[in-house]
């Protein structure tokens, strides 16, 4: 029971991005398109169920004072990891997300999760939760993603969807296109009445 | 005791206790009034298309508010003409030649992004009609930028340059030309003779009057100033703002704005010309959204005018009146606390 729990909290009640609001450089930069939003989510779960494997594993050799530069070299191993097999075997994505694989080390999702979870549980729990938080993460730049990309070019995953006289949005697909829709969709899933814990969510006419 | 009614004798509330007999419903028509001279130059200047563009502004501002305050559970209340209000100023700031589905967008936007996601009236950091239109300018430029039309009595040649494209726009193209060092000679010669007609007695009169190309209701600087000194005899409006940010953009015009150095430019061009006159007495005085201390109204103004000059003059657009008031707008809660009057008998 417990060990679902740590895998589905990431999904909604504990969305790192819609509901702890963690991660919003990547999210808000890369997610252009549906893809981008995928291949991004899938490279910080491979990362935070590494580091998270390897942090919970060594969370009894870690020195409380030190911790933090040991997780980030924990961290940033497994990244220069991802982005090397990325350039290898998916040059073209790696060449849209750039500088956002790279800067994966200092995903706040990834550090939160090692210091908040994986340095004081079970090594199992702790893969659970990186891979609940990794799919959560995924699912939600996917989603945005794919809201930008259909109001900004007319399609998702790059097939046309509206077409008949659609004007694309160019907005959508720029700097404040990314907070617009974000800001909608967090004010969105606020509305929605599941995965809430403690206090009951604040209604827009309170 | 005899008074046994429920009702208070008298009212116990806090300050100010001078009643008017003003409300928000009145205020907007009156705003809306005040428009009207404007809104029908431009279907005198533009043709009866403008109508048809204003009238789906306004239909969808006010559906828009309606639908979203029903989904939000709040009362509905687009009869106090707010929405409207935020309509017909859109469809000022668009130019005359835009698709009908571009007010129709640009109005949702602008009632559900600008106002309603905020809470409504009053609660509005950013003008609601400028977010509408900056979010068309940055989705939509083409349209935004070229669907011009040519005001009644003008043509379109580079010889009429007041009433073709719009004159902020040709100004700062043969701006360009003078400055490029591959222009030819010919290029130079005819882009001077354009300038030199911009800044003739003649074009001034032409901007004043509103044969000018331009967004629709930004044109007729005559009409914009019959509908503002209404407002200002009903008090709706103040003339700290509009004074500020039109006096801040003659004077940095004058001492920046020309080519042949410090005070050579054309201070009277720079405020006829664009939406300047429609932005300071129309959207910069909007109540929800700028300062309520008299000297943070000044600064207001002067900070807009400082923006737009700095847009118009060194930036890529021709036009920055939008986003001038749209960038103060954002720090108007900063100049109200820096600005917050000295309590009687207090020291700072």
């Amino acid at each position: 029971m417990n060990l679902r729990k740590d895998f589905a909290k990431g999904f909604i009640s504990q969305n790192p991005v819609f509901r702890l609001v963690l991660g919003m450089c990547p999210t808000l930069a890369v997610t252009t398109a549906a893809i981008n939003g995928v291949a991004m989510g899938l490279a910080t779960t491979a990362v935070l169920v590494s580091s998270n494997l390897i942090i919970s594993s060594l969370r009894r050799l870690i020195p409380r004072q030190v911790r933090i530069p040991i997780f980030i070299v924990v961290i940033a191993t497994f990244v220069t990891a991802v982005d090397r097999i990325m350039a290898g075997y998916f040059s073209d994505l790696h060449k849209v997300l750039g500088i956002f694989i790279p800067l994966i080390v200092v995903n706040c999702i990834i550090l939160g999760r090692a210091e908040a979870f994986a340095s004081k549980n079970p090594v199992l729990n702790s893969v659970l939760d990186g891979l609940g938080m990794g799919f959560g993460f995924t699912l939600s730049l996917t989603i945005l993603g794919s809201v930008r990309e259909i109001f900004g070019n007319g399609t998702i995953f790059g097939i046309q969807v509206l077409g008949w006289g659609f004007k694309p949005a160019l907005i959508m697909l720029m700097p404040p296109g990314a907070f617009l829709a974000l800001g909608l969709l967090v004010g969105l899933i606020n509305r929605l009445p599941i995965g809430k814990q403690g206090q009951p969510g604040r209604s827009l006419n309170k | 005791m005899e008074n046994t009614s429920s009702e208070p004798k008298f009212t116990v509330s806090a300050p100010p206790h001078i009643r008017a007999d003003t409300s928000v419903t009145r205020v907007m028509y009156s705003v809306l009034a005040a428009l009207v001279p404007a809104a029908a130059g431009a279907v005198y200047f533009f043709g009866p298309r403008v109508l048809w563009i204003i009238v789906v502004a306004l239909v969808s501002a006010v559906g828009t508010e309606a639908v979203v305050q029903r989904l939000f559970g709040r009362p509905v209340t687009v009869t106090d003409g707010s929405a409207a209000v935020t309509g017909l100023l859109l469809a000022f700031v668009l130019p005359p030649g835009v698709p009908l589905w571009m007010p129709a967008i640009g109005s949702a936007v602008a009632v559900f992004v600008g106002k309603q996601v905020f809470g409504g009236l009053g609660q509005n950091p950013l003008n609601p009609a400028l977010v509408g239109r900056a979010f068309l300018m940055a989705s939509w430029p083409v349209h935004m930028t070229t669907d011009w039309l040519v005001p009644r009595g003008g043509t379109k040649s580079v010889i009429d340059a007041v009433t073709s494209a719009t004159p902020l726009s040709v100004l700062q193209d043969n701006h360009r030309i003078l400055a490029d060092p591959t222009s030819t000679s010919a290029q130079l010669a005819q882009a001077k003779q354009v300038l030199m007609q911009l800044h003739s007695a003649s074009a001034h009169w032409h901007l004043f009057w509103g044969k000018c190309g331009g967004c629709l209701g930004e044109t007729s600087v005559v009409l914009l100033l019959a509908g503002a000194c209404f407002l200002l005899y009903k008090g709706y409006i103040g003339w700290r703002i509009p004074s500020s940010f039109v006096g801040t953009v003659f004077v940095l015009s004058w001492a920046l704005g020309g080519r042949e150095g410090l005070f050579s430019g054309d201070p009277l061009f720079n405020i006829l010309a664009g939406g300047l006159v429609l932005g300071a007495l129309f959207m910069a005085t909007d109540m929800v959204t700028t300062p309520v201390t008299q000297r943070g109204k000044l600064i207001f103004g002067a900070g807009c005018g400082v923006v737009t000059a700095v847009i118009r003059f060194w930036g890529g657009y021709p036009e920055g009146v939008c986003y001038s008031i749209l960038l103060m707008n954002a720090v108007t809660p900063l100049i109200d606390r820096w600005t917050r009057p000295r309590k009687f008998g207090t020291r700072r």
